[in-house]
C-alpha cells in the first residue's frame, strides 16, 4: 500500500467538503514502492492533484496515468517517466531520464530540467515541454506527440517521425529528421546536420500561427520569426532504386 | 545491460570517503548487472603505496600459504624488495618495491595457474561472482580511501560468469577499464592482437578492448588518443570508462546506444550509467550533469 501523507493544510478546512477543491495527496518514495504508488495513480480520481517526493531518479514514475489528474514529481525522475501517459499532467521538477514520456497519447508533461535519450518516442498526442536539453533520438518514431525542448538535442532526434510538432529553442545534433515522413519541426538554433530526406522549408504565416501557439502552450516566451522549419522532402516513401543511395 | 559507477575526487578532503560514496553509487547500479561486479580503487592506504608494484590476483585459494608465498617470492626477488602478501575478500594482494615487470613474472613462477587482473603502484583490482554489494561488503569497499574508483555490475551476454569474465579489465599498469555493451567484431580484433604477440587472460570481449588500449599506449598514444582509435577499429555498442593513475576518460560508441551520465563539481568527477547512482553524492543539486556525445572521447586528470 502506499503510504500518503496529506498536510494539513493543504486539505480545504470547509465542511462540506467541495470536490471542486483539489485535495493533494504526498506520496513519499522513501516508503512507498514505485508499483504502488502507480496503482494508486490508477486508481485516483479525477480533479485531484498528487505530490511525489524522494524520487531519487527511480524508474516507471506515475506510468499509464489515465485519469485527469496532476502529478508533481518533486526531483529527478529515472527511466520512462509518465510513459503511456493518457490524461491530466506530470511535472518533473528536475531530470527524467532514458524514454520520458514513451508512447504518450494525450494529455501534458513537462519536465523542469533536462530529459536523457529518446523522450516521446513514439508519442500519439498530447505535449511533452521539456525546459531544459533533450538527449538523443528525441520523439524518434513520433506520431503525432507535441515535444517542446527549451534547449538542445540530440543525433537522430525525429527519426522516422510520422506526425506531430517538435520545436527546439536550443540546437538540434546531427542526423535531424533522418528518414522523416510528415512531422514538422521547429528549430531556433544551430542544425548539425539533416538526415536522409529532411530538408528545410519556407515558414508561412499558418507555420508562424502553429508554432506561436505551442510556444505558449509550452509557456514560453521564444520569437517563432526566429525558428527555422524542417520536414520531409518525399523522396523516400516509395522505394526507388534510383534513391537507394539515400537511404 | 551491466552498470557502471566511476567518481575521480578532485577534493583532497573527500578522499578519505570514497569507498563508501563509491559504495553508495554501486547500489543503485545493481539492478543492471546482478551476476558479478569487480572494484578498482586508486591510492587506497594499506593496499598498495607509491613506489611499490601491487599485483591484484583473482581469489584467495593459491594452494599455498600466504607464508610460502612469501617466501617463495623473497628467494626470487632482491633481499630489499620485502613481499607483502593479504588475502582481501576474495582477493589476494601481492606487493614488492620492485618493478611490477619483474614482480609478475615472479608470481607466474610461484603460482602458475594464479591470473593477475590487476597491476601498478596505484590500483588494486577486485573481482567476485555473486551480488555485487556482497562482493563490495566481503571486500570492504565502503571503510576505503582512495583517489579515484571504479565499480561495475555485469549482466554477462558475451562470455560466462565468472569473476575472471568480470570488469574491470586491467591489462597494463594501473589501466583499468569497464564497459557496458559489447563488441562484435572482437574475435578478429583479438586473432590481430595475438598475432603482435599480446596474451589474453580470458575469452571476454572487453579483455580485447582492454589489451588494444593497453597496446596503443604502449605504441606512444595518450588515453585519449588510444580511445579515439578504439572508435575506428571496434565495432559494437558501449560506454567505456578507463582509469590510468591519474586520469579518467569515458567514450560512448558512435550512436551512444548505451547510457551514461557524468556529473562534475568542484570536489570530483562522477560517471554513471544512470542518474540514481549519482542522486545520493554531496553537491549533486548544484552539479554540472550531462550526457556524453556520441563517439566523443571525454578525459579529466587529476
Amino acid at each position: 500500500m502506499v503510504t500518503l501523507t496529506s498536510p494539513e493544510s493543504q486539505i480545504p478546512s470547509a465542511a462540506p467538503q467541495v470536490s471542486a477543491n483539489p485535495v493533494a495527496f504526498v506520496v513519499d518514495l522513501i516508503d512507498s514502492p514505485v508499483r504502488d504508488l502507480n496503482q494508486a495513480l490508477h486508481d485516483a480520481e479525477d480533479g485531484q492533484a498528487w505530490t511525489v517526493i524522494n524520487p531519487g531518479g527511480k524508474h516507471s514514475l506515475a506510468v499509464g496515468i489515465d485519469t485527469d489528474i496532476s502529478v508533481s514529481i518533486n526531483g529527478h525522475a529515472g527511466y520512462y517517466a509518465a510513459g503511456m501517459h493518457q490524461k491530466g499532467e506530470v511535472t518533473i521538477s528536475g531530470n527524467a531520464g532514458v524514454g520520458l514520456a514513451e508512447n504518450i497519447m494525450s494529455g501534458r508533461v513537462h519536465v523542469k530540467g533536462d530529459a536523457s535519450q529518446s523522450a516521446a518516442a513514439t508519442g500519439h498526442g498530447g505535449l511533452v515541454v521539456i525546459d531544459g536539453n533533450a538527449g538523443a533520438r528525441c520523439g524518434i518514431s513520433m506520431k503525432g506527440v507535441d515535444i517542446v525542448v527549451g534547449g538542445n538535442i540530440g543525433h537522430m532526434s525525429a527519426f522516422m517521425a510520422q506526425a506531430g510538432r517538435l520545436v527546439v529553442c536550443g540546437d538540434a545534433g546531427e542526423a535531424l529528421g533522418d528518414s522523416i515522413y510528415e512531422a514538422r519541426i521547429y528549430v531556433k538554433g544551430s542544425v548539425a546536420s539533416l538526415g536522409a530526406d529532411c530538408i528545410q522549408k519556407p515558414m508561412e504565416s499558418e507555420h508562424l500561427e502553429e508554432l506561436a501557439e505551442l510556444l505558449i502552450a509550452a509557456g514560453r516566451t521564444d520569437d517563432p520569426t526566429e525558428f527555422k522549419r524542417y520536414g520531409s522532402a518525399r523522396n523516400l516513401y516509395h522505394f526507388s532504386v534510383h534513391n537507394s543511395t539515400a537511404y | 545491460m551491466c552498470g557502471i559507477a566511476a567518481l575521480q575526487l578532485r577534493n583532497p578532503s573527500l578522499q578519505a570517503d570514497m569507498g563508501s560514496l563509491l559504495n553508495s553509487m554501486m547500489c543503485q547500479i545493481v539492478e543492471r548487472g546482478p551476476d558479478s561486479a569487480g572494484l578498482a580503487v586508486y591510492d587506497t592506504p594499506g593496499l598498495v603505496s607509491e613506489g611499490t608494484s601491487t599485483l591484484s590476483l583473482l581469489g584467495k585459494d593459491h594452494g599455498l600459504s600466504i607464508d610460502e608465498i612469501k617466501d617463495s617470492l623473497t628467494s626470487m626477488l632482491s633481499p630489499s624488495a620485502t613481499p607483502v602478501v593479504k588475502v582481501v575478500g576474495d582477493t589476494t594482494l601481492v606487493s614488492a618495491s620492485v618493478e611490477t615487470d619483474l614482480l609478475v613474472r615472479s608470481v607466474q613462477e610461484t603460482l602458475p595457474d594464479s591470473v593477475i587482473i590487476g597491476r601498478g603502484e596505484h590500483v588494486a583490482v577486485m573481482k567476485g561472482v555473486g551480488h555485487p554489494m556482497e562482493i563490495a561488503s566481503d571486500h570492504g569497499l565502503e571503510s576505503m580511501a582512495g583517489s579515484q574508483g571504479l565499480s561495475h555490475t555485469r549482466m554477462a551476454t558475451e562470455s560466462a560468469v565468472t569473476a575472471g569474465g568480470s570488469h574491470p579489465f586491467s591489462v597494463a599498469d594501473d589501466l583499468c577499464l569497464v564497459h557496458n555493451g559489447s563488441f562484435s567484431n572482437h574475435a578478429s580484433i583479438r586473432r590481430e592482437l595475438i598475432r603482435e604477440g599480446v596474451e589474453f587472460d580470458s575469452d571476454n570481449d572487453t579483455e580485447v578492448g582492454a589489451r588494444y588500449i593497453a597496446s596503443r599506449l604502449k605504441k606512444g598514444d595518450d588515453l585519449e588518443a588510444a580511445l579515439r582509435n578504439l572508435g575506428k577499429v571496434f565495432d559494437g555498442f558501449y560506454t567505456l570508462v578507463v582509469t590510468t593513475s591519474k586520469s579518467m576518460a569515458v567514450v560512448r560508441d558512435p550512436i551512444a546506444c548505451k547510457p551514461a551520465i557524468i556529473a562534475e563539481t568542484d570536489d570530483y568527477v562522477a560517471m554513471a550509467s544512470e542518474y540514481r547512482a549519482l542522486a545520493s553524492l554531496p553537491g549533486i543539486e548544484t552539479a554540472h550533469i550531462f550526457e556524453p556525445e556520441p563517439g566523443k572521447v571525454y578525459t579529466w586528470s587529476l
